[in-house]
Protein backbone atom coordinates (compact mmCIF):
# COMPACT_ATOMS: atom_id res chain seq x y z
CA UNK A 1 0.00 0.00 0.00
CA UNK A 2 0.37 3.66 -0.15
CA UNK A 3 2.43 5.19 2.20
CA UNK A 4 0.83 8.58 1.40
CA UNK A 5 -2.52 6.84 2.16
CA UNK A 6 -3.86 6.55 5.44
CA UNK A 7 -7.47 5.03 4.81
CA UNK A 8 -8.24 2.80 1.97
CA UNK A 9 -11.60 1.44 1.39
CA UNK A 10 -12.20 -1.42 -1.05
CA UNK A 11 -15.79 -2.28 -2.34
CA UNK A 12 -17.30 -1.85 1.70
CA UNK A 13 -20.91 -2.79 2.02
CA UNK A 14 -23.17 -3.11 4.51
CA UNK A 15 -26.94 -4.91 4.69
CA UNK A 16 -29.49 -4.46 7.47
CA UNK A 17 -31.48 -7.03 6.57
CA UNK A 18 -32.91 -6.47 3.20
CA UNK A 19 -31.63 -2.93 3.15
CA UNK A 20 -28.26 -2.17 1.76
CA UNK A 21 -26.83 0.75 3.56
CA UNK A 22 -23.48 1.15 2.12
CA UNK A 23 -23.44 -0.13 -1.56
CA UNK A 24 -19.67 -1.48 -2.55
CA UNK A 25 -18.18 2.00 -1.99
CA UNK A 26 -14.04 2.93 -2.32
CA UNK A 27 -12.19 5.89 -1.81
CA UNK A 28 -8.59 6.60 -0.77
CA UNK A 29 -7.80 9.42 2.15
CA UNK A 30 -4.06 10.77 1.88
CA UNK A 31 -2.36 11.15 5.16
CA UNK A 32 -2.40 14.17 6.76
CA UNK A 33 -5.52 15.21 4.80
CA UNK A 34 -9.24 16.63 6.06
CA UNK A 35 -11.49 14.56 4.76
CA UNK A 36 -14.88 15.19 4.75
CA UNK A 37 -17.84 12.86 4.29
CA UNK A 38 -21.19 14.12 3.13
CA UNK A 39 -24.80 13.05 2.96
CA UNK A 40 -28.15 13.22 3.98
CA UNK A 41 -29.73 11.43 6.55
CA UNK A 42 -29.96 7.08 6.23
CA UNK A 43 -27.38 8.12 3.20
CA UNK A 44 -24.72 5.75 5.25
CA UNK A 45 -22.48 7.96 6.52
CA UNK A 46 -22.41 6.58 10.30
CA UNK A 47 -22.65 3.38 9.05
CA UNK A 48 -19.44 3.75 6.61
CA UNK A 49 -17.42 5.33 9.97
CA UNK A 50 -18.42 2.75 12.33
CA UNK A 51 -17.34 0.11 9.85
CA UNK A 52 -13.83 2.08 9.94
CA UNK A 53 -13.58 1.97 13.65
CA UNK A 54 -14.60 -1.76 13.61
CA UNK A 55 -17.73 -1.00 15.73
CA UNK A 56 -19.65 -2.79 12.93
CA UNK A 57 -18.62 -5.75 10.80
CA UNK A 58 -18.58 -4.89 6.88
CA UNK A 59 -20.56 -7.77 5.03
CA UNK A 60 -17.99 -7.58 1.85
CA UNK A 61 -15.52 -5.49 0.80
CA UNK A 62 -12.25 -4.70 3.15
CA UNK A 63 -10.78 -1.58 4.57
CA UNK A 64 -7.93 -0.51 6.45
CA UNK A 65 -6.10 2.51 8.70
CA UNK A 66 -2.52 3.08 8.24
CA UNK A 67 -1.96 0.14 6.51
CA UNK A 68 -3.73 -2.02 9.36
CA UNK A 69 -7.00 -3.96 8.76
CA UNK A 70 -9.66 -1.62 10.11
CA UNK A 71 -11.23 -2.80 13.16
CA UNK A 72 -8.55 -4.11 14.01
CA UNK A 73 -6.24 -3.98 17.96
CA UNK A 74 -3.55 -2.17 15.75
CA UNK A 75 -6.22 0.16 13.70
CA UNK A 76 -8.05 0.74 16.75
CA UNK A 77 -4.53 1.77 18.64
CA UNK A 78 -3.55 4.65 15.98
CA UNK A 79 -7.33 5.89 15.68
CA UNK A 80 -9.27 8.40 17.53
CA UNK A 81 -12.91 8.52 17.61
CA UNK A 82 -15.86 10.84 18.12
CA UNK A 83 -18.49 8.74 17.29
CA UNK A 84 -22.29 10.52 16.85
CA UNK A 85 -24.31 10.65 19.51
CA UNK A 86 -21.76 9.05 22.03
CA UNK A 87 -22.03 9.64 25.82
CA UNK A 88 -18.85 9.70 28.17
CA UNK A 89 -19.92 7.88 31.68
CA UNK A 90 -22.05 10.11 33.64
CA UNK A 91 -21.08 9.17 36.68
CA UNK A 92 -16.96 9.46 36.45
CA UNK A 93 -15.78 12.86 36.30
CA UNK A 94 -14.29 14.90 33.27
CA UNK A 95 -10.72 13.66 33.82
CA UNK A 96 -12.02 9.95 35.06
CA UNK A 97 -13.51 9.83 31.95
CA UNK A 98 -9.87 10.75 29.99
CA UNK A 99 -7.56 8.69 32.49
CA UNK A 100 -9.93 5.70 31.80
CA UNK A 101 -9.96 6.28 27.70
CA UNK A 102 -6.01 6.52 28.74
CA UNK A 103 -5.50 3.34 30.31
CA UNK A 104 -7.82 1.59 27.30
CA UNK A 105 -5.31 3.07 24.94
CA UNK A 106 -2.70 1.54 26.96
CA UNK A 107 -1.12 5.20 27.86
CA UNK A 108 1.40 5.46 30.45
CA UNK A 109 0.12 7.29 33.62
CA UNK A 110 2.34 10.37 33.68
CA UNK A 111 1.57 11.00 29.76
CA UNK A 112 -1.72 10.60 30.42
CA UNK A 113 -2.03 13.16 33.01
CA UNK A 114 0.42 15.44 31.10
CA UNK A 115 -1.32 15.19 27.43
CA UNK A 116 -4.97 15.55 29.55
CA UNK A 117 -4.09 18.53 31.50
CA UNK A 118 -3.12 20.23 28.07
CA UNK A 119 -6.00 18.75 26.26
CA UNK A 120 -8.64 20.16 28.79
CA UNK A 121 -7.02 23.24 28.71
CA UNK A 122 -7.19 23.73 25.07
CA UNK A 123 -11.03 23.08 25.03
CA UNK A 124 -11.56 24.99 28.70
CA UNK A 125 -12.93 22.26 31.02
CA UNK A 126 -9.56 22.41 32.89
CA UNK A 127 -11.29 24.18 35.55
CA UNK A 128 -14.39 21.82 35.85
CA UNK A 129 -12.15 18.79 35.59
CA UNK A 130 -13.77 17.04 38.85
CA UNK A 131 -17.10 17.62 38.19
CA UNK A 132 -19.35 14.77 37.28
CA UNK A 133 -19.75 14.94 33.49
CA UNK A 134 -23.50 14.76 34.54
CA UNK A 135 -23.02 18.31 35.13
CA UNK A 136 -21.61 19.29 31.85
CA UNK A 137 -23.51 20.63 29.36
CA UNK A 138 -23.77 19.73 25.72
CA UNK A 139 -20.73 21.42 24.53
CA UNK A 140 -18.85 20.54 27.15
CA UNK A 141 -19.76 17.23 26.87
CA UNK A 142 -18.88 16.80 22.89
CA UNK A 143 -15.33 18.60 23.80
CA UNK A 144 -14.45 16.34 26.55
CA UNK A 145 -15.26 13.72 24.25
CA UNK A 146 -13.13 15.24 21.73
CA UNK A 147 -10.51 15.34 24.21
CA UNK A 148 -10.95 11.32 25.31
CA UNK A 149 -10.43 10.99 21.06
CA UNK A 150 -7.18 12.91 21.63
CA UNK A 151 -5.59 11.65 24.67
CA UNK A 152 -4.13 8.34 22.87
CA UNK A 153 -2.64 11.30 20.15
CA UNK A 154 -3.87 9.61 17.42
CA UNK A 155 -2.89 9.32 13.64
CA UNK A 156 -5.56 9.23 12.07
CA UNK A 157 -9.27 10.61 13.82
CA UNK A 158 -13.33 9.79 12.95
CA UNK A 159 -15.78 12.40 13.91
CA UNK A 160 -19.09 11.86 13.59
CA UNK A 161 -20.58 15.12 13.47
CA UNK A 162 -19.36 16.75 15.94
CA UNK A 163 -20.33 20.09 16.37
CA UNK A 164 -24.46 19.10 15.77
CA UNK A 165 -26.62 20.99 17.86
CA UNK A 166 -23.78 22.51 19.62
CA UNK A 167 -23.32 26.12 20.72
CA UNK A 168 -21.49 28.82 18.70
CA UNK A 169 -18.34 29.02 20.59
CA UNK A 170 -17.83 25.26 20.86
CA UNK A 171 -18.54 24.45 17.39
CA UNK A 172 -15.53 27.26 16.95
CA UNK A 173 -13.63 25.56 19.52
CA UNK A 174 -13.71 22.38 18.05
CA UNK A 175 -13.08 23.68 14.59
CA UNK A 176 -10.32 25.72 15.22
CA UNK A 177 -8.53 21.99 16.93
CA UNK A 178 -9.41 20.06 14.26
CA UNK A 179 -7.80 23.08 11.99
CA UNK A 180 -4.63 22.83 14.31
CA UNK A 181 -4.29 19.03 14.33
CA UNK A 182 -4.25 18.87 10.97
CA UNK A 183 -2.06 21.67 10.50
CA UNK A 184 0.48 19.32 12.96
CA UNK A 185 -0.15 16.11 10.13
CA UNK A 186 -3.45 14.22 11.80
CA UNK A 187 -5.49 12.74 9.23
CA UNK A 188 -9.02 13.51 9.74
CA UNK A 189 -12.05 11.79 8.31
CA UNK A 190 -15.12 14.41 9.34
CA UNK A 191 -18.99 13.29 8.77
CA UNK A 192 -20.65 16.52 9.20
CA UNK A 193 -24.43 17.94 7.69
CA UNK A 194 -22.70 21.42 8.16
CA UNK A 195 -22.03 22.23 4.05
CA UNK A 196 -20.11 25.80 5.59
CA UNK A 197 -17.86 23.50 7.94
CA UNK A 198 -17.23 21.16 5.36
CA UNK A 199 -16.06 24.34 3.12
CA UNK A 200 -13.85 25.52 5.46
CA UNK A 201 -12.35 22.49 6.41
CA UNK A 202 -11.94 19.82 4.19
CA UNK A 203 -9.11 19.39 1.92
CA UNK A 204 -11.51 16.80 -0.05
CA UNK A 205 -15.08 15.85 0.31
CA UNK A 206 -17.15 12.82 -0.48
CA UNK A 207 -20.96 12.84 -1.44
CA UNK A 208 -22.88 9.33 -0.49
CA UNK A 209 -26.25 8.72 -0.93
CA UNK A 210 -28.22 6.12 -1.04
CA UNK A 211 -25.07 4.10 0.34
CA UNK A 212 -23.08 5.42 -2.90
CA UNK A 213 -20.39 7.81 -3.35
CA UNK A 214 -21.67 10.05 -5.91
CA UNK A 215 -19.25 12.36 -5.81
CA UNK A 216 -15.39 12.83 -4.26
CA UNK A 217 -13.30 16.15 -4.96
CA UNK A 218 -12.28 19.40 -3.40
CA UNK A 219 -15.05 21.38 -2.25
CA UNK A 220 -14.46 24.03 -4.91
CA UNK A 221 -14.27 21.80 -7.40
CA UNK A 222 -17.46 20.14 -6.89
CA UNK A 223 -19.06 23.78 -6.64
CA UNK A 224 -17.57 24.63 -9.35
CA UNK A 225 -18.24 21.54 -11.84
CA UNK A 226 -22.05 21.83 -10.99
CA UNK A 227 -23.25 22.90 -14.46
CA UNK A 228 -26.48 25.08 -14.08
CA UNK A 229 -26.34 26.03 -10.88
CA UNK A 230 -25.10 29.31 -11.13
CA UNK A 231 -27.51 32.06 -10.68
CA UNK A 232 -28.29 35.78 -10.66
CA UNK A 233 -29.94 37.01 -8.15
CA UNK A 234 -31.96 40.09 -9.12
CA UNK A 235 -34.76 42.70 -7.92
CA UNK A 236 -36.81 44.86 -9.62
CA UNK A 237 -38.83 48.24 -8.47
CA UNK A 238 -41.79 46.72 -10.19
CA UNK A 239 -43.65 43.09 -9.74
CA UNK A 240 -42.59 41.04 -12.62
CA UNK A 241 -44.14 37.56 -13.46
CA UNK A 242 -41.31 34.45 -12.94
CA UNK A 243 -42.88 32.95 -16.15
CA UNK A 244 -41.98 35.83 -18.16
CA UNK A 245 -38.25 36.06 -16.55
CA UNK A 246 -38.17 31.96 -17.13
CA UNK A 247 -37.83 32.99 -21.33
CA UNK A 248 -35.13 35.13 -20.74
CA UNK A 249 -32.51 33.31 -23.24
CA UNK A 250 -30.57 31.35 -21.32
CA UNK A 251 -32.26 31.04 -18.23
CA UNK A 252 -32.71 27.25 -16.84
CA UNK A 253 -35.04 28.19 -13.65
CA UNK A 254 -36.62 30.68 -11.71
CA UNK A 255 -36.65 30.95 -7.62
CA UNK A 256 -38.83 33.94 -6.13
CA UNK A 257 -37.27 34.95 -3.02
CA UNK A 258 -39.25 37.57 -1.17
CA UNK A 259 -38.68 40.36 -3.45
CA UNK A 260 -35.92 39.01 -5.25
CA UNK A 261 -35.69 36.55 -7.85
CA UNK A 262 -32.82 33.78 -8.69
CA UNK A 263 -32.65 33.04 -12.29
CA UNK A 264 -30.26 29.91 -12.64
CA UNK A 265 -28.37 29.79 -15.77
CA UNK A 266 -24.62 27.96 -17.24
CA UNK A 267 -23.94 31.42 -18.21
CA UNK A 268 -24.05 34.10 -15.80
CA UNK A 269 -22.45 36.92 -17.48
CA UNK A 270 -24.64 36.58 -20.69
CA UNK A 271 -27.73 36.69 -18.47
CA UNK A 272 -26.82 39.56 -16.33
CA UNK A 273 -26.36 41.40 -20.34
CA UNK A 274 -30.18 39.63 -21.14
CA UNK A 275 -31.29 41.45 -17.97
CA UNK A 276 -29.91 44.88 -18.84
CA UNK A 277 -31.70 44.96 -21.93
CA UNK A 278 -35.06 43.10 -20.61
CA UNK A 279 -35.21 46.14 -17.84
CA UNK A 280 -34.73 48.93 -20.42
CA UNK A 281 -36.96 47.48 -22.79
CA UNK A 282 -39.96 47.05 -20.66
CA UNK A 283 -38.66 50.62 -18.48
CA UNK A 284 -38.18 48.67 -15.08
CA UNK A 285 -35.42 49.64 -12.71
CA UNK A 286 -33.08 47.43 -11.53
CA UNK A 287 -32.74 47.33 -8.14
CA UNK A 288 -29.94 44.88 -7.16
CA UNK A 289 -28.08 42.32 -8.91
CA UNK A 290 -25.61 39.98 -8.05
CA UNK A 291 -23.90 37.07 -9.39
CA UNK A 292 -24.17 33.69 -7.31
CA UNK A 293 -21.37 30.83 -7.71
CA UNK A 294 -22.59 27.47 -6.23
CA UNK A 295 -22.26 26.42 -2.41
CA UNK A 296 -20.94 23.75 -1.48
CA UNK A 297 -24.97 22.95 -0.28
CA UNK A 298 -26.09 23.83 -4.10
CA UNK A 299 -23.62 21.32 -5.55
CA UNK A 300 -24.38 18.75 -2.57
CA UNK A 301 -28.33 18.78 -3.66
CA UNK A 302 -28.07 18.81 -7.06
CA UNK A 303 -25.12 15.68 -6.61
CA UNK A 304 -28.04 14.29 -4.05
CA UNK A 305 -31.41 15.21 -6.31
CA UNK A 306 -29.59 13.64 -9.34
CA UNK A 307 -28.83 9.99 -7.43
CA UNK A 308 -32.56 10.20 -6.12
CA UNK A 309 -33.72 10.69 -10.30
CA UNK A 310 -31.70 7.97 -11.56
CA UNK A 311 -33.27 5.72 -8.56
CA UNK B 1 3.15 -8.21 19.50
CA UNK B 2 3.21 -12.18 20.32
CA UNK B 3 -0.25 -13.16 21.42
CA UNK B 4 0.78 -13.91 25.53
CA UNK B 5 1.85 -10.35 24.95
CA UNK B 6 -1.14 -9.52 23.72
CA UNK B 7 -3.46 -11.34 25.94
CA UNK B 8 -1.62 -10.25 29.15
CA UNK B 9 -2.29 -6.60 27.37
CA UNK B 10 -5.97 -6.88 26.95
CA UNK B 11 -6.45 -8.43 30.50
CA UNK B 12 -4.69 -5.03 31.89
CA UNK B 13 -7.39 -3.57 29.54
CA UNK B 14 -10.23 -6.04 31.03
CA UNK B 15 -8.83 -5.09 34.52
CA UNK B 16 -9.61 -1.46 33.98
CA UNK B 17 -12.86 -2.25 32.80
CA UNK B 18 -13.77 -4.09 35.67
CA UNK B 19 -12.61 -0.97 37.79
CA UNK B 20 -14.52 1.25 35.62
CA UNK B 21 -18.04 -0.81 36.90
CA UNK B 22 -17.39 -1.43 40.37
CA UNK B 23 -16.61 2.84 40.25
CA UNK B 24 -19.98 3.12 37.68
CA UNK B 25 -22.22 0.49 38.80
CA UNK B 26 -21.48 -1.30 41.97
CA UNK B 27 -20.18 1.49 44.20
CA UNK B 28 -23.45 2.47 44.87
CA UNK B 29 -25.22 2.27 48.00
CA UNK B 30 -28.78 1.27 46.86
CA UNK B 31 -27.06 -1.57 44.90
CA UNK B 32 -24.93 -3.04 47.71
CA UNK B 33 -27.79 -2.59 50.19
CA UNK B 34 -29.85 -4.32 47.77
CA UNK B 35 -27.63 -7.05 46.83
CA UNK B 36 -27.46 -7.80 50.84
CA UNK B 37 -31.34 -7.26 51.80
CA UNK B 38 -32.80 -9.14 48.99
CA UNK B 39 -31.28 -12.67 49.07
CA UNK B 40 -31.34 -12.40 53.04
CA UNK B 41 -35.41 -11.61 53.03
CA UNK B 42 -35.76 -14.13 49.99
CA UNK B 43 -33.89 -17.04 52.36
CA UNK B 44 -35.92 -15.67 55.71
CA UNK B 45 -39.28 -16.12 53.76
CA UNK B 46 -38.44 -19.66 53.66
CA UNK B 47 -36.56 -20.49 56.71
CA UNK B 48 -38.72 -18.59 59.15
CA UNK B 49 -40.83 -20.91 61.21
CA UNK B 50 -38.73 -24.12 60.17
CA UNK B 51 -36.47 -24.47 62.57
CA UNK B 52 -33.41 -25.11 61.04
CA UNK B 53 -30.16 -25.32 62.62
CA UNK B 54 -27.63 -22.52 61.83
CA UNK B 55 -25.60 -24.79 60.16
CA UNK B 56 -28.03 -25.96 57.67
CA UNK B 57 -29.08 -22.18 57.26
CA UNK B 58 -25.70 -20.45 56.28
CA UNK B 59 -24.63 -22.16 53.21
CA UNK B 60 -28.19 -21.96 51.96
CA UNK B 61 -27.82 -18.22 52.78
CA UNK B 62 -24.38 -17.90 51.61
CA UNK B 63 -25.26 -19.41 48.03
CA UNK B 64 -28.64 -17.35 47.43
CA UNK B 65 -26.27 -14.12 48.21
CA UNK B 66 -23.76 -15.05 45.97
CA UNK B 67 -25.54 -16.53 43.48
CA UNK B 68 -27.83 -13.09 43.07
CA UNK B 69 -25.08 -10.40 43.46
CA UNK B 70 -22.89 -12.26 41.15
CA UNK B 71 -25.44 -12.31 38.51
CA UNK B 72 -27.40 -8.86 39.79
CA UNK B 73 -25.57 -6.19 37.75
CA UNK B 74 -23.19 -7.87 35.28
CA UNK B 75 -26.39 -8.93 32.48
CA UNK B 76 -27.55 -5.50 32.58
CA UNK B 77 -24.08 -3.22 32.11
CA UNK B 78 -23.71 -4.05 28.48
CA UNK B 79 -27.17 -3.43 27.45
CA UNK B 80 -27.16 -0.04 30.11
CA UNK B 81 -23.80 1.02 28.23
CA UNK B 82 -25.65 0.61 24.73
CA UNK B 83 -28.62 2.55 25.69
CA UNK B 84 -26.27 5.61 27.42
CA UNK B 85 -24.00 5.47 24.43
CA UNK B 86 -21.26 4.51 26.08
CA UNK B 87 -20.93 1.13 24.52
CA UNK B 88 -20.01 2.57 20.77
CA UNK B 89 -16.90 4.67 22.54
CA UNK B 90 -15.84 1.52 24.03
CA UNK B 91 -15.84 -0.52 21.44
CA UNK B 92 -14.01 1.35 19.47
CA UNK B 93 -11.45 1.58 21.70
CA UNK B 94 -8.34 -0.77 21.19
CA UNK B 95 -10.23 -3.34 22.90
CA UNK B 96 -11.55 -6.83 21.83
CA UNK B 97 -15.42 -7.77 22.61
CA UNK B 98 -14.05 -10.71 25.12
CA UNK B 99 -11.56 -8.12 26.94
CA UNK B 100 -15.07 -5.95 27.57
CA UNK B 101 -17.18 -8.82 28.81
CA UNK B 102 -13.81 -10.05 30.61
CA UNK B 103 -13.84 -7.04 32.24
CA UNK B 104 -17.90 -6.99 33.35
CA UNK B 105 -17.17 -10.40 34.49
CA UNK B 106 -14.56 -9.78 36.73
CA UNK B 107 -16.36 -6.43 38.52
CA UNK B 108 -19.34 -8.94 38.72
CA UNK B 109 -16.71 -11.55 40.36
CA UNK B 110 -15.52 -9.14 42.89
CA UNK B 111 -18.87 -7.75 44.07
CA UNK B 112 -20.05 -11.22 44.21
CA UNK B 113 -17.00 -12.31 46.66
CA UNK B 114 -17.23 -8.65 48.51
CA UNK B 115 -20.85 -9.32 49.16
CA UNK B 116 -20.51 -13.12 50.49
CA UNK B 117 -18.26 -12.02 52.95
CA UNK B 118 -21.40 -10.83 54.87
CA UNK B 119 -23.37 -14.03 55.17
CA UNK B 120 -19.51 -15.31 56.01
CA UNK B 121 -19.17 -13.28 59.10
CA UNK B 122 -22.33 -13.89 59.99
CA UNK B 123 -22.51 -17.47 60.16
CA UNK B 124 -19.20 -17.12 62.28
CA UNK B 125 -20.98 -14.81 64.72
CA UNK B 126 -23.28 -17.27 65.27
CA UNK B 127 -20.88 -20.00 66.29
CA UNK B 128 -20.60 -22.15 62.70
CA UNK B 129 -16.94 -23.63 62.00
CA UNK B 130 -15.64 -24.14 58.55
CA UNK B 131 -14.44 -27.66 58.95
CA UNK B 132 -12.19 -27.25 55.45
CA UNK B 133 -11.47 -23.85 55.40
CA UNK B 134 -9.05 -24.32 51.82
CA UNK B 135 -11.70 -26.19 50.24
CA UNK B 136 -14.23 -23.57 51.32
CA UNK B 137 -12.45 -20.80 50.26
CA UNK B 138 -11.86 -22.01 46.83
CA UNK B 139 -15.64 -22.86 46.33
CA UNK B 140 -16.48 -19.66 47.09
CA UNK B 141 -14.08 -18.47 44.70
CA UNK B 142 -15.00 -20.88 41.93
CA UNK B 143 -18.75 -20.05 42.28
CA UNK B 144 -18.28 -16.41 42.78
CA UNK B 145 -16.51 -16.72 39.24
CA UNK B 146 -18.61 -19.55 38.25
CA UNK B 147 -22.06 -16.95 38.67
CA UNK B 148 -20.19 -13.91 37.45
CA UNK B 149 -19.71 -15.57 34.15
CA UNK B 150 -23.28 -16.61 33.69
CA UNK B 151 -24.31 -12.92 34.05
CA UNK B 152 -23.30 -12.08 30.80
CA UNK B 153 -25.28 -15.09 29.16
CA UNK B 154 -28.19 -13.47 29.99
CA UNK B 155 -27.77 -10.34 28.03
CA UNK B 156 -26.87 -12.13 24.91
CA UNK B 157 -30.05 -11.24 22.89
CA UNK B 158 -29.09 -7.55 21.59
CA UNK B 159 -31.88 -5.93 23.04
CA UNK B 160 -30.63 -2.68 24.50
CA UNK B 161 -33.69 -2.81 27.29
CA UNK B 162 -31.59 -3.08 30.81
CA UNK B 163 -35.34 -4.42 32.08
CA UNK B 164 -35.86 -7.05 29.24
CA UNK B 165 -32.38 -8.51 29.91
CA UNK B 166 -33.55 -8.40 33.80
CA UNK B 167 -36.41 -10.18 32.91
CA UNK B 168 -35.14 -12.80 31.45
CA UNK B 169 -32.33 -13.33 34.00
CA UNK B 170 -35.44 -13.60 36.58
CA UNK B 171 -37.11 -16.32 34.35
CA UNK B 172 -33.66 -18.55 35.02
CA UNK B 173 -32.51 -17.27 38.37
CA UNK B 174 -35.43 -17.69 40.97
CA UNK B 175 -36.12 -21.54 39.45
CA UNK B 176 -32.71 -22.19 40.03
CA UNK B 177 -32.96 -21.14 43.54
CA UNK B 178 -35.24 -23.49 44.45
CA UNK B 179 -34.19 -26.79 42.64
CA UNK B 180 -30.36 -26.26 44.16
CA UNK B 181 -30.70 -27.81 47.47
CA UNK B 182 -30.89 -24.52 49.47
CA UNK B 183 -33.95 -24.92 51.14
CA UNK B 184 -34.48 -28.81 50.89
CA UNK B 185 -31.16 -30.99 51.21
CA UNK B 186 -30.58 -32.94 48.12
CA UNK B 187 -30.76 -35.98 50.33
CA UNK B 188 -34.93 -35.41 50.80
CA UNK B 189 -35.19 -35.25 47.07
CA UNK B 190 -36.91 -37.37 45.10
CA UNK B 191 -34.89 -39.01 42.02
CA UNK B 192 -36.17 -36.05 39.80
CA UNK B 193 -35.85 -33.87 41.87
CA UNK B 194 -32.44 -34.73 41.90
CA UNK B 195 -31.69 -34.92 38.41
CA UNK B 196 -33.39 -31.46 37.84
CA UNK B 197 -30.84 -29.98 40.57
CA UNK B 198 -28.02 -31.25 38.48
CA UNK B 199 -28.54 -29.00 36.11
CA UNK B 200 -27.87 -25.87 38.54
CA UNK B 201 -24.27 -24.89 38.83
CA UNK B 202 -25.59 -23.45 42.49
CA UNK B 203 -26.05 -26.92 43.72
CA UNK B 204 -22.45 -27.74 43.56
CA UNK B 205 -22.30 -24.99 45.57
CA UNK B 206 -24.16 -25.26 47.66
CA UNK B 207 -23.41 -28.92 48.41
CA UNK B 208 -19.45 -27.73 49.00
CA UNK B 209 -20.38 -24.95 51.69
CA UNK B 210 -22.34 -28.07 53.36
CA UNK B 211 -19.66 -30.24 53.55
CA UNK B 212 -17.22 -26.89 54.95
CA UNK B 213 -19.91 -26.10 57.61
CA UNK B 214 -21.80 -29.19 58.02
CA UNK B 215 -18.98 -31.73 57.29
CA UNK B 216 -21.56 -33.96 54.81
CA UNK B 217 -22.32 -33.28 51.07
CA UNK B 218 -24.27 -35.37 49.15
CA UNK B 219 -21.35 -35.61 46.33
CA UNK B 220 -17.80 -35.83 46.16
CA UNK B 221 -16.49 -32.56 47.09
CA UNK B 222 -14.14 -33.75 43.53
CA UNK B 223 -17.47 -33.54 42.06
CA UNK B 224 -18.30 -30.51 42.73
CA UNK B 225 -15.82 -28.29 42.06
CA UNK B 226 -15.12 -30.02 39.19
CA UNK B 227 -18.86 -29.27 38.13
CA UNK B 228 -18.35 -25.53 39.37
CA UNK B 229 -15.16 -25.37 37.05
CA UNK B 230 -17.19 -27.17 33.89
CA UNK B 231 -20.07 -24.78 34.16
CA UNK B 232 -17.15 -21.55 34.33
CA UNK B 233 -16.39 -23.08 31.11
CA UNK B 234 -19.18 -23.33 29.54
CA UNK B 235 -20.51 -20.10 30.75
CA UNK B 236 -17.33 -18.08 29.39
CA UNK B 237 -17.12 -20.03 26.59
CA UNK B 238 -20.63 -19.08 25.78
CA UNK B 239 -20.60 -15.59 26.84
CA UNK B 240 -17.40 -15.02 25.04
CA UNK B 241 -18.81 -16.22 21.46
CA UNK B 242 -22.06 -15.23 21.75
CA UNK B 243 -21.66 -11.81 22.59
CA UNK B 244 -19.19 -11.21 19.50
CA UNK B 245 -21.96 -11.79 17.25
CA UNK B 246 -24.30 -9.16 19.00
CA UNK B 247 -22.61 -6.64 20.23
CA UNK B 248 -21.59 -5.12 17.05
CA UNK B 249 -25.84 -4.90 16.89
CA UNK B 250 -26.64 -3.12 19.80
CA UNK B 251 -25.24 -0.10 17.68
Amino acid sequence: MNNDVAIQVANLSKYYGQLLAVDHISFTVGRGELFGFLGPNGAGKTTTVRMLTGVVIADEGSASILEYKAGSLKAKQVTGVVPEMANAYADLSGWDNLMLMAELYGIPASVARERGISLMQEMGLYPRKHSLVKTYSKGMKQRLILCMALVSDPEVLFLDEPTSGLDVQSARLIKDLLQSLNAKGKTIFLTTHDMDEANQLCDRVAIIDKGNIVAIDAPEKLRMATSGMHSVEVSFDNMVSPEVLANIPGVNAVKKLGDKYRLYTANPGELVVSLANYSSSHGLKVISLNILVPSLEDAFVALTEKETEHA
Amino acid sequence: MPETALVREQMRRSLVIARKDIRIYYSKGPVIIFGVLFPVFLFLSFTIGRHLSVDFMIPGLLGMVLFFTATSISPIVVPWEAQAKTLERLMSCPVRIETIIVGDILASFAFGLGISLVPIILGLFLGITVASPLIFAIAVILAALCFASLGPVFSIPPTNLPATINMIASVVKFPVVFISGIFIPLDELPAWGQAVAYISPLTYFTDIARYSIQGRGHLPVAVDLLALLAFTSLFLVVALKLHQKTMPRRI
